[in-house]
């Protein structure tokens, strides 16, 4: 996917006036909020078990290779195939091949951001192939041609009208007296197309929540119920995920999974969670004849050892997100690249480069609900105020910002200028308000309070003098 | 928690830090703190010298300046108890951050630790450490409080003040919906990116105007300077004050933030 | 291949610092074999008779429903009389593992066994083990309960024994390795089929199941 994320202001500031999207955002303000408040104080363990999510995270980070290998021995042991990937072309061209060899024409996908990340859609599609969305939001922005707005609802900024548009536009054979008003008219014409589509597909690409180094399972976690059909009905499975996945037992996923639905949608648990391990056994009587694993590095390798290795704890759970002030405000599409929010105001730098994705770690305020929410407790305002330290280390950022801060910190080095110029500024501002290209940021939406006249200093100083009291 | 005070008679000594934007924009916050901290039986000092705790230096990502004013600030306020902040996010920034950022500095890190374990948010000082439990203040109003994101999530700042204002005179407490969410300062964010900001000080404005408040509070001067704007510009009638004003009964003193004429 | 494997994990490698990995192997062999658990949440502490009851009210907060049945002799007539109650043909594929129900109780209903077929209405399935904690379904493929059974037809119903429900996954997992083999697929299943994809308003039945339908059993 193109990059949009240096354009950012741009970007938002078309969010802020199409109206659909707006409408959406703050239909959904604060649904997931709310729920994942209720679920977290229904588990009177949860805070703990943050802690222990962090833990567990951190432990497998500090052991990756070695987890990764037992992985890999796992898959192998159980007659799947691993492969592995330093880039987001070697995980494109791998499942290519893999589809190619499999003499595939409809590919079936379950929802997976890694996918989004290395593009697969574009590439087996330029190759002649069919890939086909099945979770119902992805199947959406696929109709629509866009990009995910939202980690774990791809479809959030779209309205149910604009859905039915979506429809009638690709499902030709749709009767145009067919209603599709209400969101289950909606959901029964998608499962009635998608059914024929898992039927005919050759191979189902699938994400995963998690790899287990003691089994060689990949986990996915979905309510639908696609990505169970994209990966028994095909003849291969290929499961696409980034190296960071892997955790070491069934029992650490145990206590990552009761933090992932909680923190994602307030679910006690999603709906389907499935833990499975190579191709079908001799004896079985349904599953995929092949099994494969596209390990994915992408640049995560770089950020261990790095201020920036807390951002691989991430279980991709969105709540970050869900909180976020900014997101809520503009939407996904804004940040211009796959991750939104705050996750991915830290990982998109990482994985396109600072000097593309400069304004996100800048757009945000701070305000650290997304570290107060964060399943794996990841710092991510800490991280973004990291990228914006090698942003300014690197020189780059806005000119004018940088001169003003500039001034302002030659100034504020030195008390007495300091003041006396604080002193001469406040009765400026007092008089005629505020002047100058900065301003103009704050005065085109809002009034710039007059300050009281004279400064703090200034008055305590004489309250001394006028007391006896001597200057502290 | 208060042991051995090093003046007057058992009085804690503490050094108000001002921050810049009460400084500049509104000295009747640093007035009223320090009423407050008298009557809680504090001697209060105000070293001359300071000028800004560095945060917008260190969001920037300008660590270098940030470090000089943090070895500045944590010099100024050697040998007094405690240093008492009127604002949640210059108070996690000398007690959540000098310490992070200072970390490395063999001399400045344990100094900046010491620091940061005698600085205190002002309304958390008044009744975690000196536990005043009531103010004596009057002010007749329907009152709402907007919970500043620093003061909030760094520093647990959440019921102390609702607590003390819950002994004024007067004030009728309507809770802010959203109170939690950010008002869309964040310092620099408001300039460099003033659409979205503008959104959200919108919606502040909306669920400020929802609860039917007369007068909206905070701790923080740089939300109430962005709220009291967009108040402003929408020429709604809601009053802006810092919490501390109210606190201190210093309403009649001053017209509100923003107040026309 | 094995040069790109060598370069992603020597890139690991080099992150965290290089160096003999014999120790980092030693640590993670001993945390994979010890299947230590970590925090349990204390919902699941209570005597065993009363997980059911747990598992119950968990599984119809999802939107499963919950029946209960004296015995495993009473599942064909629950299940006709569930079909009935909504008006569903009394047709069922069924998984093999429970093909040897008295089935020929209720001759009416036409039985048939093995993997889901497009078109099929309704799956008849067991459980491997049902975890009171959320509600969750412990089903695990092979030849007895084919996967797709799970998902394809609109109405799954599940004969779950009293006997296999546990408190917590962790059990579930411990008593699927004190009974054999691992299966290739373990699906954890809480409640019928649903998203939220459309304007976040939840829709039961988006691929998967529209109902599930459990049949608790008491007397197995």
């Amino acid at each position: 996917m193109e990059s949009t994320a240096h354009r950012f202001p741009e970007n938002a500031r078309r969010a802020l006036t199409d109206e659909n999207l707006q409408y959406m955002l703050r239909k959904s303000a604060t649904g997931f909020q709310l729920r994942r408040r209720m679920a977290a104080d229904r588990l009177p363990e949860f805070e703990d078990l943050r802690d222990q999510g962090r833990d567990i995270k951190n432990h497998t980070l500090a052991h990756l290779d070695v987890y990764l290998e037992a992985f890999e021995a796992k898959v192998n042991e159980a007659g799947g195939h691993v492969h592995w990937c330093p880039t987001a072309a070697d995980a494109r061209n791998t499942i290519l091949r893999l589809c190619q060899a499999a003499g595939a024409k409809t590919v079936t996908k379950g929802k997976s951001m890694i996918a989004e990340e290395i593009g697969i859609n574009d590439h087996l599609e330029a190759a002649g192939l069919v890939p086909i969305e099945t979770d119902l939001g992805e199947y959406i922005i696929q109709l629509r041609k866009e990009p995910p707005s939202h980690i774990i609802a791809p479809a959030f900024h779209v309205r149910k009208e604009q859905v039915a548009e979506a429809f009638r536009a690709a499902h030709t054979d749709l009767p145009p007296d067919r209603p599709l008003d209400e969101p289950r008219e909606l959901i029964t014409e998608a499962r009635l197309m998608l059914r024929r589509r898992f039927q005919e597909a050759d191979v189902g690409i699938t994400g995963a929540n998690f790899l287990i180094a003691e089994t060689g399972a990949t986990v996915i976690v979905t309510n639908e119920g696609n990505g169970d059909l994209t990966q028994t009905l095909p003849r291969v499975h290929v499961v696409i995920a980034s190296i960071d996945k892997v955790v070491p037992t069934q029992e650490d996923a145990a206590t990552l999974l009761r933090l992932l639905a909680r923190s994602a949608t307030g679910q006690e648990f999603s709906a389907y969670t499935t833990f499975s391990a190579g191709p079908r056994r001799a004896e079985d009587a349904d599953g995929p004849a092949e099994f494969h694993v596209v390990l994915l590095d992408n640049g995560r390798s770089k950020l261990l050892g790095t201020e920036f290795q807390e951002v691989l704890r991430c279980i991709r759970c969105g709540a970050c997100m869900n909180h976020c002030p900014v997101y809520g405000a503009v939407g996904g599409h804004a940040y211009g690249w796959v991750y939104p929010g705050p996750i991915g105001s830290v990982i998109d730098p990482a994985l396109i480069g600072i000097e593309k994705a400069g304004h996100l770690p800048n757009a945000s305020t701070f305000c650290g609900r997304c570290e107060a929410v964060c399943p794996v407790r990841i710092p991510l305002p800490k991280m973004m105020r990291h990228w914006r330290e090698k942003e300014f280390d690197a020189g780059l950022g806005s000119p004018a910002v940088r001169r003003g801060l500039g001034v302002w910190g030659w100034f504020v080095r030195r008390p007495r200028l300091y003041h006396a110029a604080a002193r001469l500024a406040v009765r400026v501002l007092r008089r005629f308000g505020a002047p100058g290209p900065l301003a103009a940021g704050w005065t085109a939406h809002r009034d710039l309070p007059r300050p009281e006249g004279r400064t703090f200093q200034e008055l305590w100083a004489e309250r001394n003098r006028r007391s006896g009291r001597g200057e502290a | 928690m208060v042991t051995a005070f090093s003046h007057s008679a058992g009085r804690p000594r503490v050094g108000l830090f001002v921050t810049c934007l009460v400084d500049l924009y509104r000295p009747t916050v640093g007035f009223a703190a320090v009423r407050l901290l008298e009557q809680a039986g504090c001697v209060v000092e105000v070293p001359a010298g300071q000028t800004c705790c560095g945060q917008p230096a260190y969001n920037s990502g300008d660590r270098a300046t940030a470090a000089d004013l943090a070895r500045a600030t944590i010099a100024l306020f050697d040998g007094l108890d405690y240093v008492v902040i009127p604002s949640g996010s210059c108070g996690g920034m000398i007690r959540k951050h000098y310490p992070a950022l200072l970390a490395d500095d063999p001399v400045w890190g344990p100094r900046a630790a010491a620091l940061a374990e005698r600085a205190f948010e002002l309304v958390s000082f008044l009744t975690d450490v000196m536990k005043v439990g009531a103010v004596t203040a009057r002010c007749p109003a329907r009152v709402t409080y907007h919970d500043s994101c620093s003061g909030l999530r760094e520093l647990g700042v959440k019921e102390q003040p609702r607590r003390l204002l819950a002994s004024v005179e007067g004030v009728e407490l309507a809770e802010l919906p959203g109170a939690e969410v950010c008002c869309g300062f964040g310092g620099t964010f408001c300039v460099k990116y003033p659409d979205v900001s503008a959104r959200m000080a919108g919606d502040k404005a909306d669920d400020i105007a929802a609860t039917g408040a007369d007068l909206v509070l905070a701790g923080d001067m740089g939300c109430l300077l962005n709220i009291a704007g967009t108040l402003s510009r929408r020429g709604s009638p809601v009053a802006v004050r810092h919490v501390a004003e109210v606190l201190a009964d210093m309403t009649g003193d001053t017209p509100p933030i923003g107040a026309k004429g | 291949m094995s040069d790109a494997r060598s370069q992603v994990l020597g890139a690991i490698r080099a992150a965290l610092g290089g160096g003999d990995r014999a120790e980092a192997r030693r640590t993670a062999a001993e945390r994979i074999a010890a299947h230590a658990r970590n925090i349990i949440p204390a919902r699941t502490n209570r005597p065993a008779g009363e997980l059911a009851n747990l598992f119950a009210s968990m599984a119809t907060e999802v939107a499963a429903t919950v029946e209960r049945v004296v015995d495993l002799d009473g599942v064909p007539d629950a299940v006709a009389a569930y079909l009935a109650s909504l008006n569903l043909p009394a047709e069922a594929r069924v998984a093999p593992d429970v093909a040897g129900l008295p089935w020929d109780r209720r001759p009416t209903l036409t039985i048939t066994a093995g993997p889901a077929r497009d078109g099929d209405a309704v799956s008849v399935t067991g459980a491997f083990a049902a975890v009171a904690e959320t509600g969750t379904l412990m089903l695990t493929s092979g030849p007895g309960h084919p996967t797709t059974l799970n998902f394809l037809p609109d109405t799954h119903i599940v004969v779950l024994p009293r006997s296999r429900i546990v408190a917590t996954y962790e059990d579930g997992w411990d008593r699927l390795r004190a009974e054999g083999a691992v299966p290739r697929t373990v699906n954890f299943v809480t409640g019928p089929s649903r998203t939220g994809d459309i304007e976040q308003t939840i829709q039961l039945g988006a691929h998967g199941p529209r109902r599930l339908h459990i049949l608790l059993v008491e007397g197995a």
